[in-house]
């Protein structure tokens, strides 16, 4: 029998008591890609955040290798999209990819050579060795988003999150996270990407999660990523559950 | 050491710097994750914890004034926190409403329970450094002012956190969802912050008043921010310009017998402007300085490239300096480019004109054959018409590198001519 990396189940998000979210219910075999696509506003980084314990469930539960997120952080590797973090703060290329490091060191400990050792491999990986003691203003976009790829490598995880890390960067650098993604996958890595570009959706992942205020579908590429499920994500509003969710958060039960 | 610890002057700057580096240490991430308002309104907030930390203990002593500004400090933090989850509320609303009403709050209390206590106003913005100067205990022999010694006991705190928790405070200020994700709560590092900023507030306070606090909190960290992009050198200038404010500051405070609290935030602000002037990266004056190199350069260049484009025509004769200078538009910048060239043996100067030498001559085919690539590039694979093409390349040719202009030459047949029908060097 496979592993299951991970089981999200019946899972429902709701921001000021607007469900954004409703019944996610999936689980995925270990050592696959994984595509997550769906439209704007259809609550792909939500269910990345609900899944990490960032964002409070309204119900359901996740579970990673059978276990909470609380007691499998280390199994976790996490790149936010690249707009979320200030890129004027005063660190380097490589102090940044050391970030990778500290979940496993934990509290009070610092970075050692070993740590230091791992920082300069992934960076390495990544092709950013020589923008090492760079501030990471001075990067370019592809190269800011390597960088992050790089901390999430640090990590040293065996289930990856990313949000849209082919986002804004150059052709050199798509390719670049591409063969990244293959070779964590040959590891027998798990990894989660919120994607846009359904044109390479094809060729890039072995499952996609269609992804709609609730799960469209979600199985393998080819069976999965039809025109009439596309149709379902994509094809108008969801007037229905808009309207459900609109009802919820004004708390106003029909008289 | 004790007669100079005697002199009232060495005692007031001795109390300002511990305060005032204490103050930059607590800043530093407060700056760093753009919660700068906060220092600005835990600095009042703390106010009712202090009355009711008096009225509860009967005491002044550091003790009970630290309990109680660390509890008000938590309480604004949560209060806020609470007031802008509950929606429709922004952040910076919920603080300026939970800060405003706290500090109302010890107001009241201070009329109402303190009114024997003579409570000026003028005191709460400045602070009263003499007095917190005259106002000394002894401990362990050694009798120094009681708030130096309170100052020192919160340096060693917000200090010793700082070194503890650096890597935590670091990843949390810089990406707090990662931090949150690894279970280093950024939630946490929030808090503690709060409480650092809290006790150095309340210390501060006493001797400096809140206009210092503030301009202390903020302003060395936002001025070092100009100076470094590193995080071990930014704390180290935001300490050394804390320091350098309140010397300045005192100085210029006994010369003209102003307020030292109002000179020393006077004096940080001055430093962020000079700072902000002559800074080496992101400096007023290095900028404008990098804008006139460029300048430089591309008249520079198109001294080159006219020069070669006229020997290409057969024009033989040198052209006269002044007239080289008219045709790339004249000016002083135009002239700066003129000596620039000969300086750097691009061309010599005869007595009838400037002459191109062979680095010269290179130099200008490589602008010319940029110039004209681009020009056949956009009217060959862009589709532009050949009469709009010129001013484009003017402006692409001095930034166009040998790489990119092989990559261009690459498009094409090789020895084909330009748009215009000129060949391409």
């Amino acid at each position: 029998m496979s592993n299951i990396a991970l089981e999200v189940h019946d899972l429902t998000v709701a921001y000021r008591r607007r469900p954004v979210l409703w019944n996610v219910d999936f689980q995925t075999t270990e050592g696959r890609l994984v595509g997550v696509v769906g439209p704007n506003g259809a609550g792909k980084t939500t269910l990345i955040k609900a899944i990490l314990g960032l964002t409070p469930l309204a119900s359901g539960h996740v579970e990673i290798y059978g276990q909470p997120y609380a007691q499998q952080r280390q199994l976790i590797g996490y790149v936010p999209q690249r707009e979320s973090v200030d890129w004027e703060f005063p660190v380097t290329v490589r102090d940044v990819v050391l970030m990778g490091t500290y979940g496993r060191l934990g509290w009070f400990r610092r970075p050692g050579a070993a740590e230091k050792a791992i920082a300069d491999r992934c960076l390495a990986q990544v092709g950013l060795t020589d923008f090492a003691g760079r501030q990471i203003r001075q990067l370019s976009g592809g190269q800011q988003q390597r960088a992050f790829l790089a901390r999430a490598l640090a990590q040293e995880a065996t289930i990856y999150f990313m949000d849209e890390p082919f986002a804004g960067v150059d052709a050199a650098t798509e390719a670049a996270i591409l063969e990244l993604l293959r070779s964590l996958r040959e590891a027998g890595k798990t990894v989660f990407v919120v994607h846009h570009d359904l044109q390479t959706v094809r060729e890039y992942f072995d499952e996609v999660l269609l992804l709609n205020m609730r799960l469209v579908a979600y199985g393998s590429v080819r069976e999965v990523f039809t025109q009439q499920n596309l149709q379902r994500t994509y094809g108008g509003r969801l007037t229905l559950l808009d309207q459900a969710a609109e009802a919820v958060s004004l708390r106003e039960p029909p008289t | 050491m004790t007669e100079l610890l005697a002199n009232i002057d060495v005692r007031a700057v001795l109390v300002a710097l511990v305060t005032n580096i204490a103050c930059a240490l607590a800043g530093v991430f407060l700056v760093l994750r753009r919660h700068s308002l906060m220092g600005d309104a835990l600095s009042h907030a703390v106010l009712p914890g202090l009355v009711l930390a008096f009225l509860f203990t009967g005491s002044l002593g550091a003790g009970p004034m630290l309990l109680g500004a660390a509890a008000a400090g938590l309480a604004t933090a949560l209060l806020t926190q609470l007031v802008a989850s509950s929606g429709r509320v922004s952040n910076d609303a919920a603080l300026g409403v939970v800060f405003t009403a706290l500090f109302a709050l010890g107001v009241l209390l201070v009329k109402r329970f303190l009114g024997k206590i003579h409570f000026d106003i003028a005191c709460v913005y400045e602070g009263s450094l003499l007095n917190a100067a005259l106002d000394t205990v002894s401990f362990g022999g050694v009798e120094l002012p009681r708030t130096l010694w309170q100052g020192l006991l919160v340096l060693a705190i917000v200090a010793g956190c700082l070194t503890l928790f650096w890597k935590e405070l670091g990843i949390s200020a810089f990406d707090p969802v990662l931090a949150t994700t690894m279970g280093l709560s950024a939630n946490k590092m929030h808090y503690l912050l709060m409480l650092l900023v809290s006790l150095t507030a309340v210390v501060s306070f006493q001797a400096v008043g809140s206009i210092l606090v503030v301009a202390m909190l903020v302003a060395p960290t936002a001025t070092a921010h100009l100076l470094t992009d590193r995080l071990m050198p930014l704390v180290v200038w935001a300490t050394l310009l804390a320091i350098t404010a309140t010397l300045v500051g005192y100085a210029a405070a006994v010369r003209f017998d102003f307020s030292p609290a109002g000179a020393m935030a006077v004096a940080s602000g001055a430093l962020f402007a000079l700072a902000a002037l002559l800074g080496p990266r992101h400096g007023l004056v290095s900028r404008v300085v990098g804008n006139l190199r460029v300048g430089r350069r591309i008249r520079r260049d198109d001294l080159l490239s006219s020069a070669y484009r006229r020997e290409e025509s057969g024009v033989a004769a040198p052209i006269a300096a002044s007239a080289a200078v008219a045709e790339i538009g004249g000016g002083l910048l135009a002239w700066w480019a003129y000596v620039d060239l000969l300086r750097k043996g691009l061309a010599t100067r005869s007595a009838t004109g400037l002459t191109l030498t062979e680095l010269g001559r290179t130099e200008g085919a490589q602008l010319v054959r940029a110039h004209r690539l681009w020009e056949s590039y956009l009217v060959e694979q862009m589709g532009i018409a050949e009469d709009h093409v010129h001013a484009a390349a003017h402006e692409v040719e001095h930034f166009l590198d040998a790489e990119l202009r092989e990559r261009l030459a690459a498009e094409r047949p090789a020895g084909e001519k330009d748009p215009h029908g000129r060949v391409i060097p």
